[in-house]
């Protein structure tokens, strides 16, 4: 297996491509992509600028793996997990207060699981190895650094970093992830814009399995996901805590323009929330292991790029996949998918004879018809609502307050009746009955 | 032990556990950088100094961009997380010129 340090021969000279398919990044998208590929019996060769798959990637994280079912049947008996997500809690909160939904399930504990928590440095990995293990050759350390087209302007390669580093093939996959400058060389994608993306900060912080266990109320290979609302003094946004199997993710997700607005710096809002007294018990004599940052394409269904012109596709980030849609932060799982749609989608071009965009289009079919745009599609006003100035800034505290009116015991003054309690509540947070009815609704269409 | 051979290593341990206590410099020092001699991100300081907002300064998780006394930026590209915020965030054409280290070089997280 190749611990690829040399770019493979290319046809320089010749017009005649060196192979099927070029993939450009080995992050989940285009492991999936080379998977699939190789799988389907296609010459690919998997480019990636870190010195690893995953060297470069951070997420929060938790992947759902059912993606994997068909392409790896059994991927939870070899996978590098953490811990199988048991337990998901999602809190409103306050500087002080909190309010949470927590839900518990044994079924997630079994295979074949829902989420697992594991860290990109070795998933990522893994999943590159099995394209490998199918055939797909990987280059790492190797930068793509653009587009090689023909005299019609059709893309027929990529250029990199390397010496005669030009690598010629029927199609180019863009799997670059979120600043997709490949997508941009190509005129798919518009300069990007801030207000679709979100900066999340993490911080990994080392504490012993079993002490994660008592904490957390769990038990070992068993995880937790926590999920934040109202914990960044109202930039729009969230926080995310994760248990790995000796260490605990923790971080926020941040809107680009309201945090620039804001003059806050993001390792502040990560502090604020490790202070949090419904958050500091946790992690208490935990120590930092390792602090990264990532941006995530928050815009959803209706920010989404062209995803095929002549001789390109784009599959994951690079196509603002990630269902970012406050309940939910699903970014592999969408790539995965996109990436074997991406892979099924040039086979058949290839076999066709037609690599032209018109050759390509049945990756955009396949993906409507499947989790990948259906999902984006159903929920394509979530993020709008999510992000909104009332569900950021007055809701987690509108919501808090209710439910202090409600267990606070005033005696000797009675207890205030529900109606009286939520008009006073609303009132105090400057949200009107009508806008909490309009906005319930609202909920209701945009995610029911 | 895998097919790109690398080896995610361990990170540092650092003292303390306070969180308000970890300094910038101690927070750095866990991530690790392969740093390359040419300068993947460059900053047109004299655009900068036109800039009202500075919205590089705060919202770039690496805290890469240093107001200078005479309102410009001094920038430093050797520990970036590659992460783009910087030009999302930048209003001024030309006041940043973005791309990535060379190959193999930069960022290397181990628990991302
Ligand atoms: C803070 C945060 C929390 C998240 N939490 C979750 C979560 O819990 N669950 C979840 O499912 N998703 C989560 N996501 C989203 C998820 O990380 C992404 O959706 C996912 O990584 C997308 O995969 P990808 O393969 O498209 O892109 P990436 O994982 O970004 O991979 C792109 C690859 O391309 C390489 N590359 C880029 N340009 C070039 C080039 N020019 N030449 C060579 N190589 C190149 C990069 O080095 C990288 O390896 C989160 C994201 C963030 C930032
Ligand atoms: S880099 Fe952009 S945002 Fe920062 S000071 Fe210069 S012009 Fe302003
Ligand atoms: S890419 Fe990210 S870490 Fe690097 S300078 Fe820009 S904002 Fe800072």
């Amino acid at each position: 297996m190749g611990k690829a340090d040399v770019v493979p021969t290319p046809g320089v000279s010749s017009d005649t491509p060196a192979f099927d398919a070029v993939v450009v990044g080995a992050g989940p998208a285009g492991s999936a992509t080379a998977l699939a590929l190789a799988r389907a019996g296609r010459s690919v060769v998997l480019v990636e600028r870190g010195p690893f798959p995953g060297s470069k990637n951070v997420y929060g994280g938790v992947v759902y793996g059912r993606v994997l079912d068909e392409v790896v049947p059994g991927w939870w008996n070899e996978v590098p997990v953490e811990r199988w997500v048991v337990r998901r809690s999602t809190m409103m909160m306050t500087g002080t207060q909190s309010l949470a939904v927590d839900y518990r399930s044994a079924a997630w504990g079994e295979a074949p699981y829902n989420g697992m928590t594991t860290v990109r440095s070795r998933f990522d990995n893994w999943l590159a190895t099995k394209a490998v293990e199918a055939g797909a050759q990987l280059v790492t350390s190797t930068v793509a650094t653009g587009l090689l087209r023909d005299g019609h302007g059709r893309i027929v390669g990529v250029r990199t970093d390397r010496d005669q580093g030009e690598l010629r093939a029927n199609v180019v996959v863009a799997c670059d992830g979120v600043n997709s400058l490949l997508a941009k060389e190509a005129g798919l994608m518009a300069p990007a814009e801030a207000s679709h993306h979100t900066l999340g900060v993490k911080e990994v912080l080392d504490l012993p399995g079993h002490v994660i266990d008592e904490r957390f109320g769990l038990r070992r290979d068993e995880g937790v996901d926590i999920e934040m609302l109202g914990c960044t003094r109202g930039i729009p946004g969230g926080g995310f805590l994760y248990t790995n199997s000796d260490t605990v993710s923790l971080g926020v997700v941040l809107s680009l323009p309201h945090l620039a607005e804001a003059k806050v710096r993001p390792e502040e809002l990560i502090a604020d929330l490790k202070n949090h007294p419904s958050v500091a018990p946790y992690l208490r004599g935990a120590t930092l292991r390792e602090y990264a940052a990532h941006l995530i394409p928050e815009g959803g269904y209706d920010t989404m790029p062209t995803m095929v012109t002549d001789g390109m596709l784009v599959a994951g980030d690079a196509a603002a996949m990630t269902l970012a849609a406050g309940l939910w932060l699903e970014g592999v799982n969408f790539a995965i998918g996109s990436g074997l749609a991406a892979g099924r989608a040039v086979d058949r071009a290839i076999a066709a004879g037609d690599c032209s965009a018109k050759g390509l289009a049945s990756y955009r079919s396949d993906l409507e018809g499947q989790f990948v745009l259906a999902d984006h599609k159903r929920f394509r006003k979530a993020p709008a609502l999510v992000l909104s100035e009332r569900i950021q800034q007055r809701y987690p505290g509108l919501i808090c307050d209710l439910v202090d009116g409600m267990f606070t015991v005033t005696n000797p003054v009675p207890k205030p009746g529900g109606v009286r309690l939520t008009r006073s509540v609303a009132a105090k947070h400057g949200v009107k009955l009508r806008q909490l009815a309009a906005d319930t609704v609202r909920a209701l269409r945009v995610f029911g | 032990m895998s097919a790109a051979g690398g080896v995610p290593g361990s990170g540092h341990e650092v003292p303390g556990g306070t969180w308000r206590g970890i300094s910038f410099e101690d927070r750095m020092s866990t991530v690790e950088f392969r740093v390359g001699e040419r300068a993947h991100i460059t900053v047109d300081s004299d655009v900068c100094r036109s800039c009202t907002t500075k919205a590089c300064v705060t919202a770039c998780p690496a805290n890469l961009f240093a107001p200078t006394s005479e309102g410009g930026i001094l920038f430093n590209y050797e520990e970036c997380f590659e992460c783009g915020t910087c030009y999302m965030v930048c209003n001024h054409e030309g006041a940043i010129t973005w791309t990535y280290p060379d190959g193999g070089l930069g960022v290397v997280f181990h628990h991302g």
